[in-house]
């Protein structure tokens, strides 16, 4: 009896160790910019077509930077929570438009010139925004996804939020659930703007 | 976006033509591309996550490669560029990631199984050796077997 106790706890130990890893998201790959200062960038804003947007802009406040475009479909699955968030929250949420036409398979990017691209991308986005609502205080225009990288960007959506000293304090990678909200974003934001 | 990648890979995959897009390099190039390939088989694409970044076809890895490419231009070194990579993306990127504190168990961990395999064997060898080695017949049997020999020689 006694020498079949030893290989049925290493059984189950192994069944514990893959249990867990059942429950784990192989794609929530912890990011190395948390705790690290926000990259720097100056990209076009949306809306106002001659005016740029930047990080550096929204020192001392906590603000999320939500990295979304219209070809992506968990965006979709995500978009209410983020108009409800606008709806009962003030703090700023800066919408990353990320390689809205490049990122595009149907479309041949190569064959447009950067001007075309960009107002491309502004007809694309507001036309994406209009239909859904627009919970962004701001939406910079990552045409090229260059910024994407720096934000070490590798699925769309991804969400940071960001403190007061410009500082990266979480990555939420995926789609943000109601669920998600409430039990991680919501309680970190409160926690940053005391 | 992850869907959508997942989808793209699978698809590139069975198409040989897509292969045939990936322009040639151009003779100049030759030195950079080497150098671009060796660098991006050190590093995961993170969108097909067990592909190399080199034998990826997701769009973040031709971006990334891109990205390779310019640094190389520029003069960077290897060590340089995996940095920029690790700085952005993690460990993770890593195929070989950094020993430190959070990665022993990962680099640890197959010495450590071995050595717990090599340790239940020569236990298991001891045990059956003593087994072996142990005395086969009590006196009582001896006397019986010799009893019993004696009797057949008769």
């Amino acid at each position: 009896m006694k020498r079949f106790l030893i290989p049925l706890a290493a059984f189950f130990v192994l069944v514990i160790f893959l249990a867990i890893g059942l429950t784990r998201d192989p794609h929530d790959v912890p990011s190395p910019l948390k705790d690290k200062p926000a990259p720097a960038f100056t990209l076009p804003q949306l809306a106002a077509g001659d005016k740029n947007f930047s990080p550096a802009d929204m020192m001392g406040k906590v603000w999320l930077l939500n990295v979304w475009s219209s070809w992506c479909v968990s965006c979709r699955a995500e978009h209410p929570v983020l108009v409800a968030f606008a709806n009962q929250s003030k703090l700023p949420l800066v919408g990353l438009s990320y390689k809205e036409v490049r990122g595009d398979s149907d479309i041949d990017a190569g064959k447009l010139s950067p001007d075309d691209e960009l107002r491309l991308t502004r007809r694309r986005a507001s036309a994406w925004l209009a239909e859904r609502g627009n919970p962004y205080t701001t939406v910079a225009l990552d045409v090229d996804g260059r910024v994407g990288i720096d934000y070490g960007v590798y699925g769309v959506p991804e969400t940071y939020v960001i403190d007061k000293t410009g500082m990266i304090r979480m990555k939420h990678t995926g789609p943000i659930t109601s669920e998600s909200m409430k039990k991680q974003i919501l309680p970190l934001v409160a926690e940053l703007s005391k | 976006m992850k869907l959508r990648s997942l989808l793209v890979c699978c698809a590139l995959m069975f198409t040989g033509a897509a292969m045939a897009k990936e322009a040639a390099p151009m003779a100049a190039d030759v030195e950079v591309e080497k150098r671009m390939v060796a660098i991006s088989e050190e590093l995961r694409c993170l969108v097909c996550q067990n592909e190399s970044l080199a034998g990826s076809h997701a769009e973040l890895a031709q971006d990334l490669r891109r990205e390779i490419r310019k640094m190389i231009g520029e003069g960077k070194t290897d060590k340089e560029i995996l940095d920029f990579m690790e700085a952005r993306y993690g460990d993770f990127v890593r195929y070989r990631p950094p020993m430190k504190p959070t990665t022993w168990l990962l680099w640890g961990g197959p010495f450590l199984l071995m050595a717990g395999g090599i340790a239940a064997l020569i236990a298991f060898l001891r045990r059956r050796a003593r087994e072996a080695a142990a005395p086969e017949l009590s006196e009582e049997e001896h006397r019986r077997a010799a009893a019993l020999l004696d009797q057949s020689n008769s």
